[in-house]
């Protein structure tokens, strides 16, 4: 047993951080670490600077243009990645459209996709959620009849991240009504340019839009772009949702928070003494930063292990990296919330996208805080509730 | 990086298992409970068969050269069994302090005889106005003709009644309070000028108040350099903590599988109450709480030897607020959900709890750690 990184995993770490310094566009650079929102182009242009280099989809099998790096390796990237920081790629493409490609698409599909997937030349968004299926998944009603050789979709996503930027959607319909909830869904990939689809905007509490309700009115789908089996996208889905558990607890971005608190509350004086001597404002973050590290160590434990466990088994520490991971996002949101105080105050959206030509209210980092506070919460919500984990792991883990 | 016990260390972590599983059950603890002593003789001869008593120590003292991860395996699992017997005193923390500040003289004396079981020992350094401060030594030592003597009082000695031979902290010179001037040494428990009152603590254990009047010392039996003891007691106190947070990590594991098979058994409104959602998401935020504990006896098990004291010591505040807090919501919830029968002695939940509870107390509780870390800075620093 050795919890220490080999001179091999460090080497490698090094490297990442250099390549991080040196390839990330300086525009792109100055927003994430003020925390300006990424627009598509960013995310976008920055994709394709990590798939030049081969790092767009480091965990994917190296036939479809992923690495070797093992479990250990693919942490240290993510992680320095978030301490960068750079934007992450997308993970609709790269963690959920893709994989389940490799593992149940046909060979068309795969050729046709993946390049695409990894390059973001086609953006994907998740069409799961429904106005009356969140958490209780297994109950939507978006159907798609069989015609020829399509599917006729009719029905409603909500609250469908990004769908304004996307290209395609990997969407779950219902093709047999009669059958039980989890039994008669399939899994689609639909063109956003389809006749029949309307994308309508949800604004959030942070000021911004993330969130989309997508509308199909006899939306056309050919056969082809059905992954796997009729009636099988439960499976499908279930896969994805099991999957890349590890990176869901962004340890990574917890810390970048946690070390921005620090670094502002130097800033922030009350009376002679800046926040950041003060035993109240150092107990409290020393508090998230404990937990931050058992969380680091857990998710550790969850890499090395996994490839140990046979398919299917879930290791009980796992369990914790969403739960807790959503915990300590929202925690550090909170510290830095705390931190600016007043300044957070002032509503800049000019500011928080980056498109601003005024100079800010109050200091320059202000006009992010409040919205990544807000935004936060969700990360309780999605992904499934933590309600519904909780449910999961008693049934699953525990017995209950 | 790897989380894998190597195949040694798989072959004691079964073996001390086994000895738990088949030897500490709760009617068993509950006879050695009753023994003189307040724990089982006998298991101690056979964890000094097993080669546990002297696991830390070098192979020329009778011991089998074992680090921290060794000990983290010994201790879960007593942690598991919620055994009695000295073995923090004795070989944790009185072997530690013989080995760090001992003489070859000591340690080839002392050593062997912990190993092979024949001498338990205590470290007696708390004193009632100490609390958490591990430099508040009022118990004084003055120079004598053949060498020291010790005057003072100590108190919350683990396992002070029974031990053979105690290891004593004294102030040789500075206030009351100074990182300087602190020394230990050997003494006999019998000797004449100390006096002993042994008493129960609230977890099962025992303990002792140790009165020294006047008590001579022999030069021979002072320990490394006398004066300069501070940063060996530091030492060795990190040592406890990391073996307790292994040691604590067993128990909650223990206590939350007795929970939830409580769960699975106890009906009531014709159901078994494990399918009430609100006590289901009480037992995950319980198997949360441990994974993390888990994580962190792991840290402070790595930690321990890591040369830089002030990186270590942050390492172990930030591993023992995390076993504190766990313990403490593992407990407490776990008294809960049994609802009146975990209010019983009868019965072995509510002895985790208690255990769990005066583990809080060692060596600087939750808020002291947290105070320590925020001191120094935290674990992470700005950007």
């Amino acid at each position: 047993m050795d919890l220490r990184f080999t001179p091999d995993e460090l080497a490698f770490r090094d490297e990442v951080r250099t390549f991080f310094r040196t390839a990330l566009p300086a525009d792109i650079r100055r927003k994430t670490e003020l925390g300006q929102r990424l627009s598509k182009e960013d995310t976008v242009s920055w994709q394709r600077i990590l798939n030049a280099k081969g790092w767009a989809v480091p965990h994917w099998p190296a036939e479809w243009g992923g690495t070797d790096w093992g479990p250990v390796k693919n942490y240290v990237f993510r992680e320095e990645m978030q301490l960068a920081p750079a934007p992450d790629p997308l993970s609709f493409n790269v963690s959920m459209v893709g994989p389940v490609l490799i593992a149940f698409g046909t060979d068309a599909q795969k050729r046709h996709f993946l390049p695409r997937v990894a390059n973001l030349d086609y953006w994907f968004c998740q069409g799961f959620s429904e106005p009356g299926a969140g958490s209780d998944l297994a109950s939507l009603r978006t159907s798609a009849r069989r015609e020829g050789d399509d599917y006729v979709v009719n029905g409603q996503k909500i609250w469908t991240s990004r769908a304004h930027h996307a290209d395609w959607m990997f969407c779950l319909v219902r093709t047999d009504p009669k059958a039980k909830p989890q039994a008669g869904i399939t899994y689609l990939l639909i063109d956003m340019k389809t006749p029949g689809i309307t994308v309508r905007p949800i604004p959030t509490i942070d000021g911004e839009h993330h969130f989309n309700e997508v509308f199909f009115d006899d939306a056309r789908v050919p056969v082809a772009n059905r992954v796997g089996e009729e009636n099988k996208g439960w499976t499908y889905a279930k896969f994805l949702l099991g999957n890349e558990r590890t990176g869901i607890a962004r340890v990574g971005a917890s810390k970048y928070r946690i070390q921005r608190a620090k670094e502002l509350a130097r800033t922030i004086m009350l009376g002679a003494t800046p926040l950041a001597e003060t035993p109240r404002f150092r107990e409290k973050v020393a508090d998230i930063e404990v937990q931050l590290k058992a969380l680091e160590i857990t998710q550790m434990r969850v890499v090395c292990n996994a490839r140990k466990l046979p398919p299917g088994v879930q290791d009980p520490a796992s369990s914790v990296l969403k739960l807790k991971g959503s915990e300590l996002q929202q925690a550090a949101t909170e510290i830095l919330m705390e931190v600016a105080g007043p300044d957070a105050l002032a509503l800049q959206p000019e500011h928080l996208w980056g498109t601003a030509t005024d100079e800010p209210i109050g200091p320059e980092w202000g006009p992010m805080i409040a919205p990544d506070y807000f935004y936060t919460r969700a990360a309780s919500i999605y992904g499934g509730s933590n309600e519904i984990q909780r449910n999961v792991i008693a049934k699953r883990l525990l017995g209950l | 990086m790897d989380f894998d016990l190597s195949e040694e260390q798989r072959m004691l972590e079964d073996s001390v298992e086994r000895l738990i599983a088949e030897r500490y059950g709760f009617e068993q603890r509950k006879k050695y409970l009753k023994e003189e002593a307040g724990f089982s003789r006998d298991l101690w001869r056979r964890y000094a068969e097993m080669g546990l008593l002297g696991l830390p120590f070098e192979e020329r003292h009778g011991g089998s050269n074992g680090g921290a991860i060794e000990t983290m395996i010994v201790m879960e699992a007593f942690g598991r069994g919620l055994t009695l017997e000295p073995y923090l005193a004795t070989v944790i923390l009185s072997g530690g302090l013989i080995q760090l500040a001992g003489s070859e003289a000591q340690r080839a004396e002392l050593l062997p005889r912990i190993a092979d079981g024949s001498l338990l020992a205590a470290w007696a350094h708390s004193e009632a106005q100490s609390r958490y401060d591990l430099c508040d030594v009022a118990c004084s030592a003055r120079r004598d003709a053949d060498g020291w003597i010790l005057d003072g009082a100590k108190s919350h000695v683990m396992h002070g009644d029974s031990a053979d031979k105690l290891i004593v902290s004294a102030r040789i010179s500075g206030e009351r309070r100074d990182r300087d001037g602190i020394a230990l040494f050997l003494v006999d428990a019998d000797a004449p000028g100390v006096e002993r009152r042994g008493y129960g603590t609230q977890d099962g254990l025992r303990a002792a108040q140790i009165t020294l009047s006047g008590v001579p010392i022999a030069s021979r039996d002072a320990m490394g350099e006398p004066g300069k003891a501070a940063s060996v007691i530091e030492r060795v106190a990190d040592c406890a903590l990391a073996a307790l947070a292994a040691e604590a990590v067993g128990a909650m594991a223990a206590a939350h599988e007795t929970t939830v098979e409580y769960l699975k058994t106890r009906k009531q409104f014709g159901v078994t109450i494990g399918s009430f959602q609100a006590l289901q998401h009480r037992a995950v935020d319980m198997l949360v709480e441990l994974e993390q504990a888990r994580s962190m006896a792991l840290f402070a098990t790595m930690m321990v030897e890591e040369p830089d004291a002030a990186e270590r010591r942050k390492a172990i505040s930030a591993a023992t607020v995390q076993i504190r807090r766990s313990g403490r919501y593992i407990g407490q919830q776990a008294v809960q959900l049994h609802g009146g029968i975990g209010m019983t002695l009868e019965y072995k939940i509510g002895h985790y709890f208690k255990r769990f509870t005066a583990m809080e107390t060692l060596f600087g509780d939750t808020d002291h750690h947290l105070a320590a870390l925020a001191e120094a800075g935290g674990l992470i620093a700005p950007a």
